[in-house]
């Protein structure tokens, strides 16, 4: 295996764990913000399930922005199709991502009801939305876009935005919806106490169940959608220029690698697995172990969708040659080297830090301890 | 070809919501900043009226912090949103500093802003200001990273077009990085944003003196602004200089277009420090001109030329030219890879490509080009002389009044008498938005002076955009609007709110005891 291979490898192996981070750590605060109409009746309550997620959103919002610029560093021509190819969805998101910072700060900020419902309502849009948009930004990566290049490489995108919210990729959407809204109620199960505790485990129980049953449905469905393979290789250390590949279009064949690399299985597994036991752990006392359930299901469905695609990172339904592989979609080899020694020698050293934090600010938040806190919580 | 209505639309969305961003940056950049110092203070002398401090100048941080993180994510999303090709063309060299600094930088701001506000009651002193310390340390880095980054389009080191996948590559990372540029223009800015915060906590404790509330934390909030704010504004001025010195190093026609130089002029150049630069005539009427000064600026010699906007562009005709040659050759080795003559040709003109490449907006066929539209390609490479010219001017008369006032008030603050003349107090209130224009206009002329290029002599700015339509753009630019305005009057709101209501001090009583207690109560799970 030459090193330009190994290093499209781990990059693609770092793409996943950057997305299964977003999923996890921003998932979690987009979770409890979905939850939070349903799980908070009072105002008080409302500020509990805020002051939840209110000292650590930011952070965890950096995992969206590393994403982001990982994905510009490490495979440029994914960003520049992906993000301007989706460009109103894209849009959507951005302006719903606006929303949850200043939602945070400024609602607390004011004591009128309007003021805070006002405030809820973004918040609210700003866990709905980009939980709905990343999933069917999913669904539609995995039945391939229309999008082609000229000789300059220059991408042309023949797809419409409400072409996007076809009926597999708004399945795949509520998938994502539901997962977020299950991590997010074993979040607050572990977080609060007295009602909000007692409706989040009960929100979380059902949205456990809508995940196990759409994405299981989710699976049927993929097994008869089609799928793409390359049949001209142009090798995985070639230059990365997907139009030197030759691509065919496999009717039926989306699942095509779980038969062909059956340990890939793992992923779906995973996921079953991770949202079953969060639902039966939430009704235990062990909110740590629900919240690691919840995670790792979580996890399981986003690599779930990346191992169906494998080597595809974006296939192409207009111009099949011109998809996007982990062997033609990358850096070059020196700044994937580069990436690879700056997050080996960082990435510890923020998931530490990250750790402490949450080590400080450990325990329940309850009604006494934001009026103990008055004049700093949300 | 691309449609320039496209062009038109993506660039005026990408400054104006650039402009936007960076009004909230710049006073993050200097209140951290200033936090820091006050909270050690706190922590070294104990006086609970740095801690009242550090929470009140904290709560209107917040409140702009806000601001900067959801304005400061369009940024990232719209270079692969609006500017897709340009993603392509370089992102293997462009998008590892703007990765790096999520990683090093954006994590430890956020993470630790959180523990900033959130972590008063939970912390001892110590552990406190080491959270505020490296928020203010990550933010810092931050601007680090992305200035790299943005010094590479001024100045594109370390890096060459690759053939075979169409883009520039990284040859030299550690260039990329130490980009002369880069660094000048990092403490350039950095600076900028403590002049900002500087005259931020300036001006409001000026509002507090002359309506005679809040008194002795604004004295002393007064003090320490002063102090550090003539040290930011001394070397914003001396590091704009160095930045000046390096763009006219590698950008030769930025600095003409600035000084409105039309003609070389023999060395060492006079220095324009007004007058109204003609376009049609090509110079400049009712100067006023100081002999030598230019020249020495730019130059740093007595005899260093500095060169002309007319000549520049006899330059970029010959740069075209050979641009063509390396556009024929690129074509000629798509069809035949292997032909020996195309490739020692492209290798000796590659370096001209982009030059090649302006000449995209007026034919497809590069390497046909008449000679009309070469010369309309060259001109195309002299920025908008007017807007720059007073833009600059307009800055630099900024920086030195900053500095004048800075010194004026420690001068003031040195003798204990801040409160002593209610008209110096009136004029700090009235310099409030000061820097904020001098800020924006300062960036017009590091990117307006780049036009026509996004990434100086590789890529010009109407090749850079995305395939989209103009109805997507429009879409997308009103949406901005129409919610960038609705949170400008939000925050306004809440700052003008918060500043009247002004700080809470607590009584004074021993700041240990309570400091280490924690006002939440742990469960043991």
């Amino acid at each position: 295996m030459s090193t330009y291979e190994m290093l499209r490898l781990l990059w693609w192996v770092v793409l996943g764990v950057l997305l299964i981070g977003i999923a996890v750590m921003d998932g979690f605060d987009m979770g409890s913000a979905i939850l939070l109409p349903f799980v908070g009746r009072t105002d008080m309550e409302r500020r509990v399930v805020i002051n939840t997620v209110g000292p650590v959103w930011e952070g965890n919002q950096v995992w969206l922005i590393l994403g982001g610029g990982a994905i510009f560093a490490a495979w440029p021509p994914l960003y520049a199709v992906a993000f301007s190819g989706f460009y109103l969805a894209m849009l959507l998101l951005l302006a719903s991502l606006i929303l949850r910072p200043v939602g945070f700060k400024f609602r607390s900020k004011l004591p009128g009801a309007r003021w805070r419902a006002t405030w809820d309502s973004a918040l609210f849009i700003g866990g709905l939305v980009p939980a709905l948009v990343f999933g069917v930004a999913f669904g539609n990566v995995l039945q391939g876009v229309p999008f082609r290049f000229d000789d300059m490489l220059r991408m042309t995108y023949a797809g419409s935005f409400f072409g996007l919210f076809n009926p597999f990729a708004l399945l795949c959407g509520l998938v994502s919806v539901a997962m977020l809204t299950l991590h997010g109620a074993s979040w607050l199960a572990g977080k609060t106490e007295g009602m909000v505790q007692v409706r989040a485990r009960r929100a979380g129980g059902i949205a456990g169940i809508v995940v196990l049953v759409l994405f299981a449905l989710g699976g049927v469905w993929a097994a008869r959608l089609d799928g793409y393979a390359i049949v001209h290789f142009a090798g995985a250390d070639a230059p990365s220029n997907p139009l030197l590949k030759q691509v065919a279009r496999v009717p039926g064949g989306l699942l095509a690698n779980y038969a062909a690399y059956p340990w890939m299985l793992a992923a779906p597994v995973l996921g079953f697995a991770g949202v079953l036991g969060a639902i039966l752990l939430l009704r235990t006392r062990h909110p740590g172990l629900t919240f690691v359930a919840s995670g790792l299901g979580v996890a399981g469905i986003v690599a779930t969708a990346g191992v169906s695609l494998f080597p595809f990172l974006l296939p192409s339904s207009l111009d099949p040659n011109a998809g996007l592989t982990v062997w033609d979609a990358s850096s070059s080899a020196a700044t994937l080297a580069i990436m690879a020694g700056v997050t080996a020698i960082l990435l510890p050293i923020v998931l530490a830090y990250t750790a402490w934090v949450y080590h400080v600010l450990r325990g329940p938040v309850t009604a006494a301890s934001i009026e103990a806190d008055s004049h700093t919580a949300y | 070809m691309i449609a320039m209505d496209i062009v038109t639309l993506s660039r005026l969305q990408f400054g104006l919501t650039a402009l936007y961003h960076f009004l909230f940056v710049p006073l993050t950049l200097g209140l951290s900043v200033l936090l820091a110092i006050m909270e050690s203070v706190y922590v070294t002398t104990g006086r609970t009226i740095w801690r009242d401090a550090v929470k009140f100048w904290g709560v209107l941080y917040g409140i702009n912090f806000a601001m900067g993180v959801a304005t400061g994510i369009t940024m990232e999303f719209q270079f692969g949103t609006n500017w897709a090709y340009y993603s392509h063309y370089v992102g293997d060299i462009f998008g590892a500093p703007l990765a790096i600094e999520g990683l090093m930088a954006f994590f430890l701001e956020a993470t630790f802003v959180g523990l900033f506000f959130f972590g008063w009651g939970r912390l001892t002193r110590i552990q406190h200001l080491l959270a505020t310390c490296l928020m203010a340390l990550g933010t810092n880095l931050s601007a680090l990273w992305i200035l790299i980054a943005n010094g590479w389009m001024q100045n594109p080191v370390g890096a060459r077009f690759d053939l075979a996948t169409m883009r520039m590559e990284v040859t030299d990372f550690w260039a990329v990085v130490f980009n002369p540029v880069a660094q000048a223009k990092f403490v350039h800015t950095i600076s900028a944003g403590y002049v900002v915060g500087s005259m931020f906590v300036l001006s409001i404790s000026a509002y507090y003196l002359l309506t005679g509330r809040h008194r002795a934390i604004a004295i002393r909030s007064m003090t320490v602004a002063a102090s550090f704010g003539l040290a930011s504004a001394l070397s914003v001025v001396v590091l704009g200089d160095e930045s000046g010195y390096m763009a006219s190093l590698n950008q030769k026609m930025k600095v003409a277009a600035i000084e409105a130089a039309w003609h070389t002029e023999a060395a060492p150049a006079a220095f324009t420090v007004i007058g109204i630069p003609d376009l049609a005539t090509r110079r400049t009427e009712y100067a006023v001109r100081i002999p030598y000064l230019l020249g020495m600026i730019a130059t740093r010699s007595l005899d260093g030329k500095v060169a002309g906007i007319e000549n520049l562009v006899g330059v970029a005709k010959r740069r075209i030219a050979s641009g063509m040659l390396a556009y024929g050759a690129m074509e000629s080795l798509r069809a035949h890879p292997a032909d020996p003559t195309a490739l020692a040709t492209f290798k000796a003109h590659v370096g001209d490509l982009g030059y090649g490449l302006l000449l995209k907006r007026y034919t497809p066929d590069v390497s046909q080009a008449t000679p009309a539209q070469i010369d309309a390609a060259a001109w195309d490479t002299v920025p908008p002389v007017l807007p720059l010219f007073f833009s600059f001017r307009l800055m630099v008369a900024l920086g030195f009044y900053f500095i004048a006032l800075f010194a004026t008030m420690f001068w003031q603050a040195s003798k204990r008498q801040l409160e002593r003349h209610r008209w110096l107090l009136r004029l700090c209130l009235w310099s409030l938005p000061l820097p904020w224009v001098a800020a924006e206009v300062g960036w017009y002329v590091a990117e307006g002076g780049r036009q026509p290029w996004t990434i100086d002599g590789v890529l010009p700015t109407f090749l850079s955009v995305s395939s989209i339509s103009a109805t997507d753009v429009v879409i997308s630019l009103a949406g901005f609007v129409l919610l960038y305005s609705g949170l400008a009057v939000v925050e306004m709101f809440l700052m003008l709110r918060a500043i009247r209501t002004g700080p809470e001090t607590s009584p004074a009583r021993p700041p240990r005891a309570s400091a280490v207690r924690p006002a939440v109560p742990l469960a043991a799970d």
